[in-house]
């Protein structure tokens, strides 16, 4: 069965249609990457799923359980699933550990505090009050207070907003690790290079409807794209796009004797296709 | 698999942590436990003359004061803090795990009943050895005293909570609950001597807790004789109770039903 199974979602708003029709299932252990510009509607899917918002109409099943569901059944839900929010920011006046211990607290089947504490990497933290943390560190309590309580569902909006390059790889390899544990992960990101390093799958939405769902290799026929080949012959800059860069590069070496000058070769890259394809979808 | 903590469980860790954090607010702490004593001190200074045989204006302001605590405390407290934690994202967060509602108002509850406790000691002890305060020796003043207490806690944490949903965002969130309570104080006999208040002020006073809280209070804190010269030339202890009682229940249900996690 599918961690998460929508039929036909929509949403509106006034006068907006945010969400206009979305299908999509995730399966078990998969992580699964939403991308797609601000006003996509991919946040107000998300809360949908997530149980913050009602839908206007469509089917959805997050671990066999529709999320508008309310009472009892819910806290049951809830007890299996982890959500990070986009940044919160309270008065901070409780330490790492005090807060990690409380939110455990709230689960039936917690991992344990000093563990989530060391694999967000917020040890030498713990005893320090929150509102003496920098926002890549209040980040990663953020994030472990998503996973804090062992979920088998995990939404991550935005992880790693704020982050240097160092702490965005320590964060991945983290991410890589449940992974590893089997959670299915919901990530929502603006960072293509983080998709592609994470997902298993991705979706593009724009205008609350879903362009493709592909993994980042193969998104938007990148495998089966031209290659852009690019010399300096004399003082030109010379480009060709080609099914066939090998051929090309052989022809180009019987021109120059030695050094071909410049040479590249490449390949679109993840953002590359994803603007295009955001930008076909503008049209 | 284990179950999932029960509700009063995690109410109860809830208030722990509430009051964890709220002791941790120097300013707030220094503010809310000393304000009603230095308010004693200065109305205690300025009218010092008998309102009654036997009782000062400090005995019957004291009474005052207690009750103010409560709607302090617990309404203008929470009307205010909790939309500010809604703008934080705090709410949705919690909202996003197994923890009920019903324990978020436990928590709440709980660090208002002893954030009061402390204040009225310190009232109390600062008026008893420094403005000549009687304390009533009688038990069943006491036993008065204590019901009054709790059940002025938890309907003024309720209709704190049901107010939350007034203010717009919480920065904005102490300019629309001060002056309502301000107000209420005035017009419920806190700074003045009730009887002597306009009557259609008297009457709109009488809708609200705040008013029958002060009256409970100064049956605990004056004697008996001084029941004479009130509106009712009584008490009205059962009536207080009742009034009380419609409250705290029109209140939960209000704010169990309007209660937002955030703000949109």
């Amino acid at each position: 069965m599918n961690v998460i199974e929508v039929r036909g979602l929509r949403k509106s708003y006034a006068s907006l249609e945010a969400v206009r029709g979305i299908d999509l299932s995730i399966t078990k252990g998969e992580i699964f990457s939403l991308l797609g510009p601000n006003g996509a509607g991919k946040t107000t899917t998300v809360e949908i799923l997530e149980g913050f918002r009602t839908r206007d109409a469509g089917e959805v099943k997050v671990l066999g359980f529709d999320p508008a569901t309310q009472g009892r059944a819910s806290r049951e839900w809830r007890n299996r699933i982890g959500i990070v929010l986009q940044s919160t920011s309270d008065a901070g006046d409780l330490t790492v550990s005090e807060t990690i211990s409380h939110f455990s607290g709230y689960y039936s089947n917690p991992r344990n505090p000093e563990e989530v504490i060391a694999a967000v990497g917020l040890e030498d933290k713990s005893k320090d009050l929150i509102r003496n943390l920098s926002g890549g560190q209040r980040r990663r309590l953020d994030v472990a207070l998503g996973i804090i309580g062992n979920p088998e569902l995990l939404f991550l909006d935005e992880p790693t907003t704020g982050f240097d390059p160092e702490a965005r790889r320590a964060f991945w390899s983290l991410i890589d690790g449940l992974r590893n544990d089997g959670t299915t992960i919901v990530l929502t990101t603006h960072y293509l290079d983080e998709a592609e390093a994470l997902a298993d799958r991705v979706a593009v939405i724009n205008h609350g409807q879903i362009i493709e769902v592909s993994t980042p290799k193969q998104l938007g026929g990148r495998s089966t794209s031209k290659a852009l080949v690019q010399w300096r012959d004399n003082d030109e800059i010379k480009s060709e796009e080609t099914e066939n860069p090998t051929a090309l590069v052989s022809t180009l070496t019987t021109q120059f004797s030695g050094e071909i000058p410049e040479l590249s070769i490449t390949r679109p890259s993840l953002e590359d296709i994803y603007l295009k394809m955001i930008g076909r979808a503008d049209e | 698999m284990s179950k999932i903590p029960g509700a009063l469980n995690l109410g109860l860790r809830r208030g722990i942590l509430e009051i964890k954090q709220f002791t941790r607010q120097r300013e707030s702490v220094v503010f809310t436990l000393l304000f009603p004593l230095i308010l004693l001190a200065i109305f205690g200074s300025v009218f010092k003359d008998t309102i009654a045989p036997g009782v000062t204006f400090s005995q019957y302001f004291v009474a005052g004061m207690v009750a103010s605590g409560l709607v302090n405390s617990g309404f203008q407290q929470l009307a205010i803090t909790i939309p500010m934690e809604r703008d934080y994202g705090s709410l949705k967060r919690l909202r996003g795990t197994p923890m009920p509602v019903a324990s978020y108002f436990i928590g709440k509850a709980l660090l208002v009943f002893v954030s009061m406790i402390l204040q009225v000691i310190l009232l109390l002890a600062g008026g008893y050895f420094f403005f000549g305060l009687n304390m009533p020796t009688d038990i069943s003043k006491w036993f008065t005293f204590t019901w009054l207490i709790i059940l002025g806690t938890a309907s003024s944490t309720v209709l704190g909570i049901a107010f939350s949903t007034v203010p717009k965002s919480g920065r904005g969130a102490s300019a629309v609950v001060s002056p309502v309570v301000i107000v209420l104080q005035f017009f419920s006999g806190v700074f003045f001597i009730f009887t002597q208040l306009p009557s259609w002020m008297q009457q709109v006073a009488a809708i609200f807790p705040l008013k029958w809280l002060t009256q409970g209070m100064r049956s605990v804190f004056l004697p008996d004789s001084f029941a004479a010269s009130e509106v009712a030339k009584s008490w009205e202890t059962g009536r207080t109770f009742l009034i009380l009682i419609i409250w705290l229940v029109v209140g939960f249900f209000i704010s169990l039903r309007t209660f937002k996690w955030s703000r949109d």
